[in-house]
């Protein structure tokens, strides 16, 4: 079973020649042969590791379309224009407001019904199955920019207004202003929420295997499954998740002491 | 150096701007009128698939479900604010070892997906059958509802325990010794004087983390308990009507918002003394 769409599964066949688990340098091939956790039919090792990576993907996606559409949202929500901030602040509390998980199946029973209706529409009679990778993405998408536009209305608040002065006196346009002089400063400041942000994307990608994505919690639950040996595997997955937030961490503090470098010393 | 030999006369008021259609004006009308539009077309199919049949069929079970959802985050959150505060003592305790203890828990608890411990406790614990049955703890451990519980209690524990060393820490070292130089015993300044300035800065936090786990709550559908989400999706699987998800949304909106407005009030009253 390929764990993504072709572009996945490429990127995927790319990986597992770096593949810290099962690959030629692997730490699963360490273990004895025929443990639980082995590579190849034998052991689970490939599978899991699998899932891991379709939940570093995942993750990976949804970052820039959230950031991206979390931008724009933070930018409406402080326009003199009434009508945009108003449009910004019923997306920020609808999908603030529902559960993930309610949001994961609402997108992904909804897709599938505008599909089929589409489908059906443009005169295909066969059903078109819907990616829950790609619903997936959509979901936390969604929820991780309406996170992260506030995250970055508050740090837009951080920034005086003299910068923005500043920016214009120079004679530099709006975008410009924005482009060199706001936004260095405003990755400074919402560092620590987007972080933060981020951590919680990476548990919320467990949330995907509900509905059907290999992802690490539902491949550590078939090998459960299968095995009978439930809080062995789940513990696995609980680690897979650990050492990600852990490496996150790690990533995270090394951007930061980057960026901190070019600020103002006070 | 330049010397202003005339003042500048005084000017009128600007002209007050006329109304234009700028292009940003146009984006955000759209948007709102799209809300508006999506808004408008969702009642209104609401209202052509009201279907009295399903109304008294899933009504009622929407309501035990909304009831299931709140009694499982009260007592979840209640029990682990009283489990966070051993846990937050333990995180600022001078001991290594029992730092390291509380610290490791907190890490793995805020760590790790609420759904994976969910599985770990639901499924795994099932490993332990034999042993749990030994002594006694298997008929807890075989119950969805409880596993719910005990994950939730554990899981809001770790944050809630964040949220009270935060806040207790965030207390400047003033306090402590104008409560020493007062010779309070340390019980009472910590009862008196350093709880209440605690809580107040912890109060926004607790309310997120209540609505967070109202939220979190909708996982334990996966594991059989027929909480909102849990009824939601049996109505689904029998109707296939879409309305069922959107009737939940419309729930856990209510009760999020709803919820949001209350602590809002509750912070502005509790915390008028430090209104200027």
């Amino acid at each position: 079973m390929e764990p993504t769409a072709s572009l996945g599964g490429q990127l995927y066949r790319l990986a597992s020649l770096f593949d810290p688990f099962c690959g030629p340098l692997g730490l699963l091939n360490l273990l004895p042969e025929g443990s639980l956790l082995s590579c190849g039919d034998t052991g689970w090792g490939d599978e899991v590791a699998r899932g891991f990576f379709v939940t570093i993907t995942l993750a990976l996606c949804t970052l820039p379309i959230g950031l991206t559409i979390g931008l724009f949202l933070s930018l409406a929500k402080q326009t003199e224009i009434r009508t945009l901030r108003a449009a910004a602040n019923i997306y920020t509390t609808i999908f603030r407001g529902l559960p993930e998980l309610l949001t994961i199946f609402m997108i992904y029973f909804g897709l599938q019904i505008a599909v089929r209706e589409m489908a059906l529409a443009l005169g295909y009679e066969s059903g078109f199955d819907v990616n829950s990778f790609v619903a997936g993405t959509i979901a936390l998408s969604l929820v991780f920019s309406a996170y992260a536009s506030e995250v970055l209305s508050s740090a837009f608040k951080a920034i005086p207004k003299g910068q923005y002065e500043a920016g214009y006196a120079l004679g530099l346009r709006p975008g410009k202003t924005m482009r060199l002089i706001i936004l260095p400063q405003l990755v400074r400041i919402a560092l620590p929420g987007l972080g933060n942000l981020w951590m919680i994307l990476i548990k919320d990608t467990a949330l995907i295997s509900v509905i059907g994505l290999g992802d690490t919690l539902r491949q550590t639950g078939i090998a459960a499954k299968v095995t009978k040996e439930a809080f062995f595997f789940y513990g696995i997955a609980c680690l897979l998740f650990l050492t990600l937030a852990m490496a996150s961490s790690v990533v995270f503090s090394k951007i930061e002491t980057r960026v901190q470098r070019s600020g103002v010393n006070r | 150096m330049s010397v202003a030999d005339e003042l500048i006369p005084p000017q009128p008021a600007p002209p007050v701007q006329a109304f234009h259609w700028t292009g940003l004006r146009i984006l955000g009308a759209t948007l709102l009128g799209l809300w508006i539009v999506a808004g408008i077309a969702l009642v209104l199919w609401l209202v052509d698939a009201w279907d009295i049949d399903k109304v008294t069929t899933y009504g009622p079970k929407f309501l035990s479900g909304l009831a299931t959802t709140l009694t499982l985050v009260g007592i979840s959150v209640t029990l682990g604010a009283v489990l966070s505060v051993p846990i937050a003592l333990g995180r600022m305790s001078s001991n290594r070892v029992l730092s390291w203890i509380a610290y490791g828990y907190v890490y793995f608890f805020r760590g790790t997906p609420l759904i994976a411990q969910l599985f770990l406790i639901y499924y795994g614990f099932g490993s332990f059958r034999t042993e749990l049955e030994a002594i006694g703890l298997w008929v807890f451990f075989r119950d969805a509802w409880n596993c719910a519980l005990f994950a939730f209690t554990l899981n809001t524990a770790a944050y809630q325990a964040e949220i009270l060393r935060g806040a207790i820490e965030s207390v400047t070292r003033g306090q402590h010794e104008g409560a020493a130089a007062l010779g309070l015993t340390r019980f009472q300044t910590f009862h008196q004087i350093i709880l209440p300035q605690a809580m107040i800065v912890a109060l926004r936090p607790y309310g997120n983390e209540i609505i967070l786990m109202i939220k979190g709550s909708a996982i334990v559908a996966i594991v059989t308990v027929f909480d909102l989400m849990g009824e939601t999706r049996r109505a689904y699987s029998r109707t296939f009507d879409f309305q069922t998800y959107i009737w939940a949304a419309v729930f856990y909106l209510v009760i999020v918002e709803a919820l949001r407005n209350i602590w809002e009030k509750l912070e502005q009253r509790l915390t008028r003394h430090l209104k200027r």
